[in-house]
């Protein structure tokens, strides 16, 4: 039996070329759970996904990430990801003469020990089909001249295909026209299950209409200072974040 | 395949030879050769008229550095202890083995229309599929091209393409040529498989001198492969080959050529087509191996309407030096021309991509556009791109582009955070960045090539 907790933080700190972002972070996520974390700009919430996957320029000083008990501090990106974590990229990074699909295999067969063509070439259609992406889309290089909302759907495709435990979206809805956010809100949903989790990092809670969250966490400055319901979107929505910078 | 890939280009025979020249390069030894091969006086006259240029020419003083190449102590003629066969069962066994590992014998069943074999100064082994030979096709060395083609000789060969005056390895080579390829297709004669050479240099000190000549009749159609490796030594080996393609009226060659020396080989090499009337020339040209690459492909674009097409690939590791690139010269009207050049700088390895454009007055309505990038996957490496363009028509459409960097950090981290390692993701980024120039391959060559560059960056990065 799997323990519940997924992610547990307990008491990290962050420095990005030297300067401290995250202040004595705590946070627990819990499996079968969607959860949401809104915050102002500059509060540190896209540091804190990119910590969590490992980026080398975000420092960890102090603190543990523990993932599925375990600390993966000292572990590289790839390693994180083996372990089930996923990080949707703000900025999908264009990575020019490789295609989507070959990308798409290299990618399963490093994370999956008993991969099988046949498997691979089904799961891809049906995903790809659940996320309006053509099988021309997919012959095309990883992002190049992508627009905004074809990387973003990419980064979706990529998260089906890759089966993580841990989904970190990060901004995945800005600049998504309505009829987009729809579609890669299914690809969210489709990809939960009850052993995993959803991270989203939004500004707004039109995706939260979609992508019903469990929990809203807010980020001030460097700390989850507030967490709630899925009604405490709705708030902010209408009161921005200064009544909780004044509590 | 990997492992069959390093141990062919590792690989050394023990020196069997029937003729090794002593160092260094003298009249009597240019006699030698040209005695031994039994050619006529004129080609001899020629050869020693070529070692006087020779003699008469600075060493370049631009590019790379070539204080270190010592001319007086390289064996300029090695006649291997094999004679010219048709059959692969022929072929001495230490010498089957070395090209059965570079997979010659394999390609030349399943997907080539023909194959010549050079080992150190020789060729070897040369065979033609027999419908080909049937519609004319003539494919074998040029020393018994000299002899069965005389005519053909006196006037194609180092006169209107590479003249031994253009500069002092072309002069070199005009002395001391030998072996190569020889091939001529008939008008309207479309050869629709590839054929191939591959060139090995195996004895130590050794210099490479081998020639390559075709002839592109009107309305035909061909496509020509040369591979060339050498193993390892701890001095100095030079390779000064020289390619000329002669594309008549509506013809159409495409060359392709994969270059892996071993990195203490000067490949100094002179490649130049000229092209007539509505004819095409295509090169594809990869240089991976030696100590220090010079090498500019050239298209002279003589007849109206007539195009070049250059894409190139370059790889440079520790202590290599790869100066290549194309040049154009556009003579007529409504010509043109593309480049497509990407280099790959590792461990303090430096490539730079040095061509020319020139377009003379009156070749109106001619087109060239440039493209040249280089990529550098560490601090301690170089990547320059020096395009010249000298262009005197006003009437003509000219761009160039180039993008040189470092490979990203971010890059780097997107794709590890997809499960690879940041080996596996430097590779794939690399493999990225060259499969605008790998996809114009034929298959085999393409993979062999991915292959070969994944192995130098685990050699380098490890």
């Amino acid at each position: 039996m799997k323990s519940k907790k997924i992610l547990e933080i307990k008491n990290l700190h962050v420095e990005v070329e030297g300067k401290e972002i995250l202040k004595g972070l705590n946070l627990t996520l819990e499996r079968g759970k969607i959860n949401a974390l809104m915050g102002p700009n500059g509060s540190g919430k896209s540091t804190l996904v990119n910590a969590i996957m490992g980026h080398p320029k975000y420092i960890v000083t102090k603190g543990q990430i523990l993932f599925e008990g375990e600390d993966i501090i000292n572990l590289s990106p790839d390693k994180r990801a083996k372990k089930g974590i996923f990080l949707s990229f703000q900025y999908p990074r264009e990575i020019s003469g490789v295609g989507v699909s070959k990308f798409l295999k290299t990618i399963s067969k490093k994370l999956n020990p008993e991969f099988s063509l046949t498997d691979f070439k089904k799961n891809l259609k049906e995903n790809s089909e659940i996320l309006g992406i053509s099988k021309e889309m997919n012959e095309r290089y990883l992002n190049a001249g992508f627009s905004g909302g074809e990387k973003k759907k990419n980064e979706i495709l990529q998260m089906l295909i890759m089966n993580p435990q841990l989904m970190m979206l990060d901004e995945t809805d800005s600049g998504l026209d309505v009829d987009s956010l729809k579609t890669v809100a299914k690809g969210v949903n489709a990809a939960m299950g009850k052993d995993k989790c959803v991270f989203i990092i939004t500004h707004y809670k039109r995706i939260l209409e979609y992508v019903k969250p469990d929990k809203v966490l807010i980020m001030i400055n460097g700390k989850i200072v507030l967490s709630g319901s899925g009604k405490l979107a709705d708030e902010l929505e209408k009161k921005g974040y200064e009544w909780i910078e004044e509590d | 395949m990997a492992d069959r890939i390093q141990q062919a280009y590792t690989m050394r025979n023990p020196e069997n030879l029937k003729f090794k020249s002593p160092e260094g390069l003298t009249e009597e030894l240019v006699r030698r050769i040209s005695k031994d091969k039994n050619e006529p006086e004129w080609m001899l006259q020629r050869r020693l008229k070529s070692l006087e240029i020779f003699n008469s020419k600075p060493i370049p003083a631009w590019g790379p550095s070539l204080k270190d190449l010592n001319l007086d102590k390289i064996h300029y003629y090695l006649r291997p202890n094999a004679k010219n066969s048709k059959s692969w069962k022929e072929v001495p066994k230490d010498i089957y083995g070395t090209f059965e590992k570079l997979g010659i014998p394999e390609a030349e069943r399943k997907a080539l229309g023909g194959v010549g074999a050079q080992y150190e100064s020789e060729t070897i082994y040369h065979n033609l599929k027999k419908d080909l030979e049937k519609k004319g096709v003539v494919f074998t060395d040029c020393d018994t091209g000299l002899k069965e083609y005389e005519e053909l000789f006196k006037r194609y060969f180092m006169t209107t393409c590479v003249s031994p005056n253009l500069h002092k390895f072309a002069a070199l080579h005009a002395a001391v040529w030998s072996g190569g390829t020889f091939i001529y297709v008939p008008k309207n004669v479309k050869v629709e498989i590839p054929l191939q050479a591959y060139f090995r240099m195996n004895a130590q000190k050794g210099g490479q001198f081998e020639h390559t000549l075709i002839i592109a009749d009107e309305g035909s159609e061909i496509h020509y492969i040369e591979g060339c490796s050498a193993p390892q030594y701890q001095e100095s080996s030079l390779h000064a080959g020289c390619v000329e393609i002669h594309v008549l009226k509506n013809a159409r060659v495409r060359y392709s050529s994969i270059e892996n020396w071993s990195k203490n080989t000067y490949n100094l090499n002179t490649k130049r087509a000229v092209v007539e009337e509505n004819g095409i020339i295509e090169w594809v040209n990869g240089n991976l191996g030696s100590h220090t690459t010079m090498l500019y492909p050239c298209s002279v674009l003589k007849g109206k309407n007539a195009k070049s097409d250059y894409i190139g690939i370059a790889y440079a590791g520790r202590g290599q030096y790869q100066d290549t690139g194309c040049k154009v010269y556009h003579l007529e009207k409504n010509t043109s021309s593309t480049v497509l050049s990407k280099g790959v700088s590792v461990d303090g390895g430096v490539t730079s991509y040095r061509g020319l454009v020139q377009i003379n007055s009156g070749a109106v309505n001619s087109k060239s556009s440039v493209r040249c990038d280089g990529l550098m996957l560490d601090n301690k490496s170089k990547a320059m791109t020096l395009p010249a363009m000298d262009v005197h028509e006003s009437q003509v459409e000219v761009s160039h582009e180039a993008v040189v960097g470092k490979i990203g950090e971010e890059d780097l981290f997107y794709l590890m955070s997809r499960g690879l390692s940041e080996m596996e993701a430097t590779k794939l980024i690399v493999s990225g960045f060259i499969e605008p120039v790998v996809k114009e391959l034929p298959l085999e060559y393409a993979v062999e090539l991915n292959k070969l560059i994944e192995l130098e960056i685990e050699n380098s990065i490890c």
